[in-house]
């Protein structure tokens, strides 16, 4: 072979790789040490496995920051090539509009319907039976963390539920504890609200007002005693003046709070902090009433850019996501569950198993993001942090007004 | 072209140039007007465009994406029957009545002060107005860590000995307004301060004299002499502390997000919560077009009687 055919040649190659190598950028909000770790598991992947390279396009300062600029970015005609979002209803006038690429193909080529666990993760990337998003992963509302040195400290057992909770109280009380840490975000007192009235409203009822907006449900009985509950908690938090999350986890971990009510991702700062599930703090599902979690998380959605080879690339991507040592690296960083059942991530403690032993039970509800638009989330975080901050709003207005809103939705 | 035929027209006939003159007067400054053409495009379609699309879009039930979907006056009767906007309205009500009544003062204090012939005037000046040069942002960020009751205010007194100490506004839901109010107030009030300083400046030395010829006391000449003639100078003032109360949000957003509860929401963080928190524009935009009546309502009688008048007299 001559030089000029070599050079020619390599010239052909490079040119065939130009045509199908694309530069793909992502857009996200991950941007905390673990969740940028997660996030550079997929990256890593795509770089490794594909000829395709990762344009990390992390935008700072959570969804409500971040979402409104990919939207602004797919509405200008420069959409990125993937972009996160929450499961549900958040990207779904996207979807209406035909922005989203649909993923159809891929799923029944992956055989996604078979393997994400729970179905209604895949549900939630539904729209009119087709496939618009790609799970990544599982993140939970329904736990409450406690410190067991608190509730030594108290003189009291450490409770195995809501119930046993509230009578150690006045012992927590008496010892100079906040028996319970909650933020001054809204979303944090809307998020634990979920959980009381899962746990004490029950499944049934929760789903009666979350998914078919009974409004009567949400005026009677059953809902009258969550609102007390969340009164009692209201009084139970005194004294804590945090407003993120992770300071109110703080509270716990340094054992002058003695128990918050806060999503999965909490028990990344307990490990951050050297703690040991079980010796230094314990979790209860559900409040320790119900067995169950609830499965909201995080999806990938891919616009529509009308070029084909864009479009094969998009589609690879979203294959990769979901494989199973994607899955593996991404949720053992990130400290989520996976979204198919049947990998083992690489380090698993007590509260982690608990988790996925009630998703390999199937006990699991949709999350809210899945079941409420976000207008409908809005208008709840907003009732709910009132309440939480007007001493004088009693259970009964506030419960009221939250039927109100139902009804709106519905 | 048109102006090179006027004026061809206007050297040969000069009976012809007095019926010519009139259309003409379009012409008169050309480049000056030409010059300006882009600003008024911009003004009428971005302002005006952006402010009707807007308000007729509030009558839609827009969500994440506008769309044609009338509803009437859905929106707004949410928005008033919502306890979150009712609190914004307030809030913003106290906050710029506060705000405009202290800026005034204190930045007329202050420079009034300053113009004293006192020493290390220049030093003070900067000190003063060194805040504006921070954005609401900063600022909020360091007056919620002035104000936090552990390493704040509240905590170093407590340090000192005064066990009982209590200065917690923004964790309390009475009092959170004035805890931005007092942001607000240090970021705002240099910038105030310097513009009388330079109308005290622009009052001519004579009237002074004069004044203390008459035996007329310093206070007295300040507030009946000095306070009239500087009248243009208050309306700038006015206008700017006006138009940084309405569009108050970063400050929130930084200091307090809020809180506690909704004791601290503005309008403008409504909007902004409804739009793109709630994907739900339609509700932003009515609480915007309302905002913007309200602006109307206020400001363009007074602006009117201020501006308008002065041009015919």
């Amino acid at each position: 072979m001559t030089l000029k055919t070599k050079l020619l040649a390599a010239t052909a190659i490079c040119a065939a790789g130009a045509v199908h190598a694309e530069e793909m950028e992502v857009m996200h909000w991950w941007t905390s040490g673990g969740e940028a770790a997660a996030v550079s598991e997929f990256a890593k992947a795509l770089n490794e496995r594909t000829d395709h390279t990762w344009i990390d396009g992390a935008i700072a300062g959570g969804g409500d920051t971040a979402r409104p600029v990919m939207v602004s970015r797919i509405l200008g005609g420069d959409p990125p090539a993937a972009f996160q979002f929450n499961h549900g209803l958040q990207a779904q006038e996207l979807i209406e509009a035909g922005l989203m690429l649909d993923l159809t193909d891929v799923a029944e080529a992956e055989g996604w319907t078979d393997i994400v666990n729970p179905p209604s993760l895949l549900d939630a990337c539904t729209y009119e039976g087709r496939i618009y998003c790609a799970p990544v992963n599982i993140h939970s509302w329904q736990w409450m963390w406690l410190s067991n040195d608190a509730f030594e400290q108290a003189g009291v057992e450490v409770p195995e539920s809501w119930t046993e909770f509230t009578e150690a109280v006045p012992a927590l009380q008496e010892a100079g504890i906040t028996p319970l840490a909650v933020g001054g975000q809204s979303w944090q007192q809307n998020g634990m609200f979920g959980v009381m009235a899962i746990a004490l409203a029950g499944q049934e009822d929760w789903l009666a007002v979350n998914r078919d907006k009974n409004a009567e449900v949400a005026r009677g009985e059953s809902y009258a005693r969550v609102f007390q509950a969340f009164a009692d908690a209201r009084d139970w938090s005194d004294g804590l003046d945090v407003q993120d999350w992770n300071q109110a986890t703080n509270a716990v971990i340094e054992d002058t709070a003695a128990a918050q009510i806060m999503g999965d991702w909490a028990q990344g700062e307990f490990a951050v902090a050297g703690e040991t599930a079980g010796e230094d703090y314990s979790c209860l599902p559900g409040l320790g009433e119900v067995a169950i979690l609830d499965t909201g998380g995080d999806a990938f959605y891919f616009p529509v850019t009308g070029d084909p080879d864009m479009e094969a690339a998009q589609k690879e991507l979203a294959a990769l996501l979901l494989s199973p040592e994607v899955q593996v690296a991404f949720n053992s960083a990130k400290g989520s569950l996976p979204i198919r059942g049947d990998v083992d991530l690489t380090t698993v403690n007590e509260c982690t198993q608990k988790g996925l032993d009630l998703l390999a039970n199937n006990q699991t509800l949709p999350s809210g993001n899945q079941l409420l638009s976000p207008d409908t989330t809005t208008q709840l975080n907003d009732l709910m942090t009132e309440f939480w901050n007007t001493p004088s709003m009693t259970a009964e207005e506030a419960q009221e007004r939250y039927a109100q809103i139902i009804e709106s939705a519905g | 072209m048109a102006v090179a035929s006027d004026e061809g027209r206007v050297s040969t006939s000069r009976t012809e140039t007095a019926q010519a003159r009139r259309p003409v007067r379009l012409f008169r400054n050309l480049m000056s007007k030409i010059a300006l053409t882009p600003m008024i495009l911009t003004a009428v379609v971005v302002f005006f465009g952006g402010t009707i699309w807007t308000v007729v879009y509030s009558f839609t039930s827009s969500g994440l994406l506008p769309r044609m979907n009338w509803v009437g006056l859905d929106q707004y009767e949410r928005l008033w029957s919502t306890a979150k906007w009712l609190v914004s309205i307030q809030n913003l009500a106290l906050y710029g009545i506060l705000s405009l009544v202290f800026t005034l003062v204190i930045g007329f204090v202050l420079a009034a002060l300053l113009d004293r012939k006192i020493r290390f005037e220049d030093t003070f000046r900067t000190i003063f107005l060194y805040p504006f040069a921070l954005s609401f942002i900063v600022t909020g960020l360091i007056w919620q860590w002035i104000l936090n009751p552990d390493f704040g205010i509240q905590g170093i007194v407590r340090d000192m000995g005064w066990e009982s100490f209590t200065f917690n506004p923004l964790n309390d839901p009475d009092i959170v307004m004035y805890g931005l109010l007092i942001a607000g107030l240090w970021q705002g009030t240099g910038l105030i301060m310097c513009i009388m300083l330079a109308g005290l400046r622009g009052i001519d030395e004579d009237i002074w004299k004069a004044a203390r010829v008459d035996g007329i006391g310093t206070v007295k000449t300040y507030v009946r002499i000095i306070i009239p003639m500087m009248r243009p100078v208050f309306v700038t003032a006015v206008v700017l502390i006006t138009s940084g109360i309405i569009k108050l949000y970063d400050l929130v957003v930084a200091q307090t997000s809020g809180g506690p509860g909704i004791s601290s929401e503005v309008p403008a963080k409504y909007v902004m919560q409804a739009m793109f928190g709630g994907q739900n524009l339609g509700q932003g935009f009515a609480a915007s077009t309302m905002m913007l009546l309200s602006v109307v309502i206020i400001l363009v009688p007074w602006a009117l009687l201020e501006f308008g008048g002065r041009k015919r007299g």
